[in-house]
């Protein structure tokens, strides 16, 4: 009967169910839409690192992510080869510079050298070409996603990088980057060269490891022979990443920060209809409890009623959260939405509709079952 | 042969209200109810009536002096226990009926039966023979708002017998009735007060009532003035032959 009641007393008084309803909706797609968002951001921002066949990482003291490093000289490399533990030591060139389009215009860029052969690093779902058509004469891969940023509509399509001249070679799909700067993937050789950067200097090392290496023991070795570098594993490069473009640039305290508040409104706004139902339905408590219902009987229909309120909000709010992901996935960031991130938004509406109900219980719990007698 | 007794009150002193604007509401009552009996109480308004039923219905505590219902004492229970002995031990008519208005009549039966962890099965039968004895049959789908004041009353009668208590609360339950519907009540609830193990007390001033009392106790400013047991008058009660009427509706 709990349920029953419960069910009842939303539906008795319609116009209110839909101002809940309507609460719940507006902040599981507000909060959905940020979380998805912030996801969607972190998987972008660490792809490089994730992509990365390697278990460690040697940067330039202080860098801030793969994007953002000063350049290694290459001694580095040798004396990670001698490193007992450590396998191979393979350069990966990232910086950024600027691509000047065919028609005059230029835009901001990263530069990625690498050869994939060398098994560290390699442009990832090619749609046009291939990783040896790469190789080509000025080649060079671009995501599909910025051809209008770069100019460039078709494989063959020309533009410049630092005066020299590159040749779209290959595409790729859904290789974006956090900062809607497109990631130029090329030879390692070629890197260096458009970034006039030295012959075997790198900016970063991905060190593979022997077979049954301990990756801190040789992460501790390889700091002792290299004061001036930082050697990381994958996870705390991956980490530092997140740190740097999500709370350094506060895009993610802001992505946060509005899932809080959609979370903050939901909240405020299914306590304020819960409540003015419970006050609307005093009576009714006074005489349950005249009936001899204990306390937790009356918590437990108010409850319901915010639980039925979560489940018909988080339904609806979540099929139109999801509509804006599809729309959003051929974007420059896309919004994620995971079977784990549906199941905390179900969690998250739960909590917010469960601490809506203290109000409301707060005041049954106040209630005089002696006020039956007076109606 | 003296009937059990299943409600003591014993030297209730009821105060309400605090500072200048406190009454005392029952001063030094003592009322005992036993099994078998339909007890009228009767009395002027703000004679302490309704308060000295919320203090047998362990709705109200006394400020001082003590009750039992059942054989428990109710001395220092806390909300929640009081709960509990009314759900055990207390069924409760209202004026105002004080139906549910979204829950039709057997899911108001019912409901008396949830709150003490009844089992679906067994809460829908037992509603149903409820609502059945006192003539509804007819109606266990149909809301408060598509019954009669009368039909509305009838269903709280059932809702009160349903959960079989030794106690039985009334508070003017023919108030809102119109004449007919007033003596069905009333002749359900002498019915319902011939139950060996059960008492009934209804709160009145409707003199249409007392044809159906074994005993009538009057209350004023506080204290008991009279308490009378009395034959029943066979002849008014059987002018409204309710168990014909149920026998067609059930």
């Amino acid at each position: 009967m709990v349920l029953t009641l419960a069910f009842r007393n939303l539906f008795h008084d319609r116009v209110r169910l839909i101002v809940t309803i309507v609460g719940i909706l507006f902040s599981i797609v507000l909060v959905a839409v940020q979380l998805g968002l912030y996801f969607g951001a972190s998987r972008i921002i660490v792809s490089m690192i994730e992509r990365a066949d390697g278990q460690l990482w040697i940067t330039a003291y202080g860098a801030k992510s793969f994007e953002e490093s000063d350049v290694l000289s290459g001694r580095e490399r040798y004396a990670a080869l001698s490193t007992p533990g450590v396998n191979r030591a393979i350069p990966v060139v990232a910086a950024f510079t600027r691509w000047k389009k065919s028609d005059g215009g230029a835009q901001l860029c990263v530069v990625v050298g690498t050869d994939a052969a060398d098994g560290a690093l390699a442009p990832w779902n090619i749609v046009d070409g291939s990783l040896s058509t790469i190789k080509l004469p000025d080649g060079v891969a671009v995501d599909e996603t910025y051809f209008e940023n770069l100019g460039v509509t078709k494989l063959g399509d020309t533009a410049e990088i630092n005066g020299a001249r590159v040749r779209v070679t290959a595409v790729t799909k859904g290789i974006r980057s956090f900062t809607t700067t497109p990631f130029i993937f090329t030879t390692l050789d070629r890197a260096r060269s458009l970034l006039g950067m030295p012959a075997n200097s790198a900016s970063h090392y991905v060190v593979q490891l022997d077979p049954g290496a301990d990756p801190l023991r040789v992460r501790t070795e390889l700091q002792k022979r290299l004061p001036d570098v930082e050697v990381l594993t994958r996870d705390e490069f991956h980490a530092r990443s997140l740190d740097h473009w999500l709370f350094g640039t506060g895009a993610g305290v802001a992505l946060i920060g509005g899932a809080i508040l959609g979370m903050l409104v939901g909240t405020v706004i299914v306590a304020q209809t819960l409540y003015s139902s419970t006050k609307d339905h005093l009576n009714e408590f006074a005489t349950l409890r005249a009936l001899g219902s204990s306390s937790g009987y009356i918590h437990r229909v108010i409850l319901a009623q915010a639980g039925l309120s979560a489940v018909i909000g988080y339904g609806l709010g979540m099929a139109i959260a999801i509509a804006i992901v599809m729309a959003s996935q051929n974007t420059a960031l896309p919004i994620v939405m995971t079977p784990t991130l549906a199941g905390i938004l179900f969690a998250l509406t739960l909590g917010m509709c469960a601490i809506s109900a203290v109000s409301a219980i707060v005041k049954v719990t106040k209630i005089d079952p002696a006020m039956v007698f007076s109606r | 042969m003296t009937k059990p007794v299943i409600a003591k009150a014993n030297h209730i002193v009821k105060e309400l209200g605090q500072g200048a604007s406190k009454v005392t509401a029952l001063r030094d009552v003592t009322l005992t109810l036993h099994a078998g009996e339909l007890t009228l109480l009767m009395g002027p308004s703000g004679s302490g009536k309704t308060t000295l039923l919320s203090i047998l219905g362990c709705i109200l505590t006394p400020t001082t002096g003590s009750v039992s219902i059942a054989g428990e004492k109710t001395d220092g229970l806390s909300a929640e226990k009081l709960a509990d002995l009314r759900r055990r031990h207390v069924g409760f008519i209202f004026q105002s009926y004080n139906l549910f208005p979204t829950l039709n009549a057997m899911e108001n039966v019912r409901l008396a039966l949830d709150v003490r962890g009844g089992a679906k099965g067994e809460t829908m039968q037992q509603a149903e023979m409820a609502l059945r004895e006192v003539g509804l049959g007819h109606r266990l789908r149909n809301y408060p708002a598509n019954l009669s004041g009368g039909e509305q009353q009838r269903v709280a009668v059932a809702r009160a017998i349903a959960t079989a208590p030794s106690l039985i609360l009334a508070d003017e339950p023919t108030a809102a009735l119109d004449s007919e519907n007033g003596h069905a009540v009333m002749q359900l609830m002498a019915e319902i007060a011939k139950n060996e193990s059960r008492a009934v007390l209804a709160v009145t001033h409707d003199p249409r009532t007392h044809a159906y009392a074994d005993r009538v106790v009057r209350i004023e400013d506080g204290r008991i003035i009279g308490d009378e047991r009395r034959a029943k008058a066979e002849g008014n009660v059987a002018q409204y032959d309710l168990t014909r009427k149920r026998k067609s509706h059930a």
